[in-house]
């Protein structure tokens, strides 16, 4: 008998005859998270994932901590494998609930079967009626509750008996990679992370860019986006960071165009080195964590201004939430203590006193066309410092 | 790696080679505890206590009366906190400076919490406080006045002595506490003289180990431990001492000391070599924010329409290290209390570096600063 790890999804199953393709990335994905910590046979039998350690001391809490932070995963379960006889189902039936029962506080239970293979003599009620006596009979504290018990024991009788207790909620989403990559305009706030999150979650594959003003900013602001990077990396399986030099864009900016058109015509220079990054790349769309209103770039005249300055698709998973709602996000994500650090990415030296809310698309373009612009955007990819973020 | 230039030294110090090897050599040597009755531990004892009398030396007090602590910070919060938890029944009223270290206002803050009533005064735009307004302030109720004896952002010191005998004048129960942090090594402490009840001082800011400090304690001071445990330090200071940190804090002492008086001379020298420089070959304005009188290691100086933490980072690049009290933030309002509390302009704010020399400074690295402000500044000023 071991412990092995069952990992369920859900979407995939409404895939058709797509299906197999995203099983697989799934099946892939779940390696490549659980590298490193010993070796693993995965398997698919009927729409489930099984985990099976080789060692039997494979850290299996380990294991499933990672397992759930693949999007793609519904839940994940412990469950013990054992040969398929009464009496050892029993046995391992009473030391699991003894077990959980060390851990939490529960009083009531039930028992659930199902008997997919059906050589095994009793039916599935009769032997979770018969293991629900025996668990009564060894733990007297127990009552059983068939409607809202405090936990469930679940006993699989297929090739072998799958017994387990718990179901642990793992994010959901499709696998990452599953649909393609996308690139992040990552900034050390509090609303990029989050935006790549919800793309990520979706199956993209994500690719970050960050915007750097040293000396104007500090070292740690790079820092910074580096451990944000680190937090969405766990979730995306790897990722590549760009650290785009800005300082001589903005000092060209400022230098020669109007003080309230400062943030909007350096959005739109952001955009075009994202957009060139991406290309370069493979990815199909920028993502950024704007939301409507937010601040005065974010108005919908300074998003349709700055759209304007790309052709990809740009994607705003934050755009109709608020504050709150991004924060929650960002907590869950455990991103939040990082995102909140003091470190600013953008020096007030940058930041009109009163920004353009409406800003005009022809005077935008005019205003930046007394820059150099290819030559600015050139100089600045030529000098991206590139990472890949484990 | 390149020459850096390393005026931070308010902030912290390099550790002397010499007390490197000193440190060192207590790791491998006097590993024992001293609590231990066996003979390792009773080395490790008999360094502690040669520790302890070098410190005190440097005080002119004697070693019964030196406690030691993990940092600057553990000997404000035991001075502040054991003072009032012992003296509760005989007074709420307790009093610092508006330019204190955030160790000691942030106790302060949170006393309030238990019920003390905390004054903090006024400076004059010299950074001292004025006898009078100390006069006016001490009462019959008043258990504590803690102030800074050289204050780390302007280097400004305070009349100790005439503070002191003000405070005694009107109530002699209110006991004294003296943040020597950065003024210990850097200005003579006399104990014999100076009639403080409890003294903070640290290592980490004389060239020694960080984690170590320690808090004079005059005898029959009515203060309670903060941290309670195995007893050690007399039963007032808990905690396995670190014996390694603190020989290595006592030969940081001894050298800082010595070369006192030479230091002072040199930082003058520093110090004057960069306000005239700036001002014979710089034609923007600047500020100068330190008091003329005051140590003359920490020079704090401001210029115009220049963001502190710009112009810190452009200094970064040329390897010449400063300090900055502001940030550069548009959402905080993050000000230095210090140069706000001494009624400075904005523009002295905004724009205020501070430099904090040691002995391994020289006037080279005096001009190169020199040199470096007139590049940057054009640069970044808005």
């Amino acid at each position: 008998m071991k412990t092995i790890i069952l990992v369920r999804y859900e979407e995939i199953f409404l895939k058709g005859l797509n299906k197999p393709m995203f099983e697989s990335r799934l099946m892939k994905n779940i390696r490549k998270v659980l590298y490193g910590l010993g070796a693993v046979t995965v398997s698919r039998s009927q729409s489930r994932i099984y985990v099976e350690p080789n060692d039997d001391n494979y850290p299996i809490d380990e294991a499933i901590t990672r397992l759930t932070k693949v999007f793609g995963i519904a839940s994940v379960s412990p469950v013990k494998k054992l040969e398929t006889h009464k009496d050892t189902i029993y046995e391992e039936a009473i030391k699991m609930t003894k077990e959980i029962l060390t851990r939490h506080r529960y009083e009531t239970f039930k028992v659930e079967t199902k008997r997919a293979d059906k050589t095994f003599p009793l039916k599935s009620m009769e032997l979770s009626s018969q293991l629900g006596a025996v668990l009564l009979k060894a733990i007297p504290q127990l009552k059983v509750d068939v409607h809202e018990p405090d936990f469930i024991v679940r006993v699989e009788i297929r090739e072998n008996t799958y017994i387990y207790t718990e179901k642990i909620p793992s994010v959901r989403g499709l696998p990452v990679g599953s649909n393609g990559k996308a690139t992040l305009l990552i900034s050390g706030g509090i609303d990029s992370p989050v935006a790549g999150w919800m793309v990520a979650k979706r199956g993209v594959k994500l690719e970050g860019v960050h915007f750097y003003s040293y000396p104007y900013t500090s070292e740690k602001a790079k820092e910074k986006v580096i451990r944000l990077t680190k937090i969405l990396s766990q979730y995306n399986l790897g990722m590549k960071l760009h650290i785009i030099p800005f300082t001589e864009i903005q000092l060209a900016i400022n230098q020669y165009c109007p003080q309230e058109y400062l943030t909007i015509i350096m959005r739109r220079f952001m955009m075009k080195i994202a957009e060139r990054i991406a290309l370069e790349n493979g990815s199909l769309g920028l993502i950024t964590g704007e939301a409507i209103g937010q601040v005065a770039s974010q108005t919908l005249e300074s998003l349709l201004v700055t759209d304007n300055a790309v052709t990809l698709p740009v994607y705003r998973p934050c755009i109709g939430m608020d504050k709150s709602e991004v924060v929650e996000i960002s907590r869950k994500i455990e991103a939040y203590e990082t995102s909140i650090l003091p470190y600013e990415d953008c020096c007030t030296v940058f930041v009109a006193k009163h920004p353009v809310t409406k800003p005009d698309l022809q005077k935008t373009i005019d205003y930046e066309s007394v820059l150099n612009i290819e030559e600015l955007i050139q100089n600045a990819i030529d000098n991206d410092e590139v990472m890949l973020i484990e | 790696m390149p020459d850096i230039i390393y005026f931070d030294n308010s902030a912290t110090t390099c550790v002397y080679p010499e007390v490197i090897s000193a440190v060192n050599e207590a790791y491998s040597r006097f590993y024992g505890n001293p609590s231990s009755l066996h003979r390792l531990g009773n080395e490790a004892d008999i360094i502690l206590q040669q520790s302890r009398q070098i410190i005190a030396k440097t005080l002119s007090t004697s070693d019964d009366c030196i406690y030691f602590t993990s940092s600057g910070t553990e000997s404000n919060n035991w001075a502040i906190k054991g003072v009032c938890r012992a003296n509760k029944r005989r007074g709420s009223k307790i009093v610092t400076t508006k330019i204190e270290h955030p160790s000691v206002l942030e106790c302060f803050k949170y006393l309030e919490t238990e019920g003390f009533s905390p004054v903090y005064l006024d400076v004059e735009p010299n950074g001292q406080v004025s006898s009078e307004l100390v006069r006016e302030t001490i009462d019959n109720h008043t258990i504590l006045f803690s102030f800074i004896l050289v204050n780390n952002e302007t280097g400004a010191i305070q009349k100790a002595e005439d503070i002191i005998r003000e405070v005694r004048f009107i109530n002699p129960n209110t006991i004294i506490h003296i943040d020597a942090v950065q003024a210990y090594g850097k200005i003579p402490i006399n104990l014999l003289r100076l009639d403080a009840d409890l003294l903070t001082i640290s290592s980490h800011k004389i060239h020694g180990p960080r984690g170590c400090g320690a808090l004079y304690i005059k005898k029959n001071t009515r203060i309670v431990p903060i941290l309670h445990g195995g007893g050690q330090e007399k039963k007032y200071r808990s905690g396995t001492e670190n014996v390694p940190g603190i020989y290595g804090f006592a030969k940081a002492a001894v050298k800082t000391n010595s070369a006192m008086q030479e230091n002072r001379k040199k930082y003058k020298a520093l110090r004057d070599i960069i306000i005239k420089g700036l001002s014979e070959s710089f034609s923007d304005k600047f500020y100068v924010n330190s008091p003329s009188d005051g140590y003359e290691g920490i020079l704090n100086i401001a210029f115009p329409r220049v963001k502190a933490q710009v112009l810190m980072h452009h200094l970064e690049t040329k390897n010449i290290f400063v300090s900055t009290g502001s940030a550069c933030s548009s959402r905080r309002n993050v000000q230095s209390h210090v140069l706000t509390a001494m009624n400075l302009p904005k523009e002295n704010i905004e724009g205020a570096i501070r430099l904090s020399f040691s002995g391994m400074n020289n006037e080279e690295q005096a001009y190169e600063f020199i040199d470096a402000i007139k590049e940057i500044i054009p640069i970044i000023k808005y």
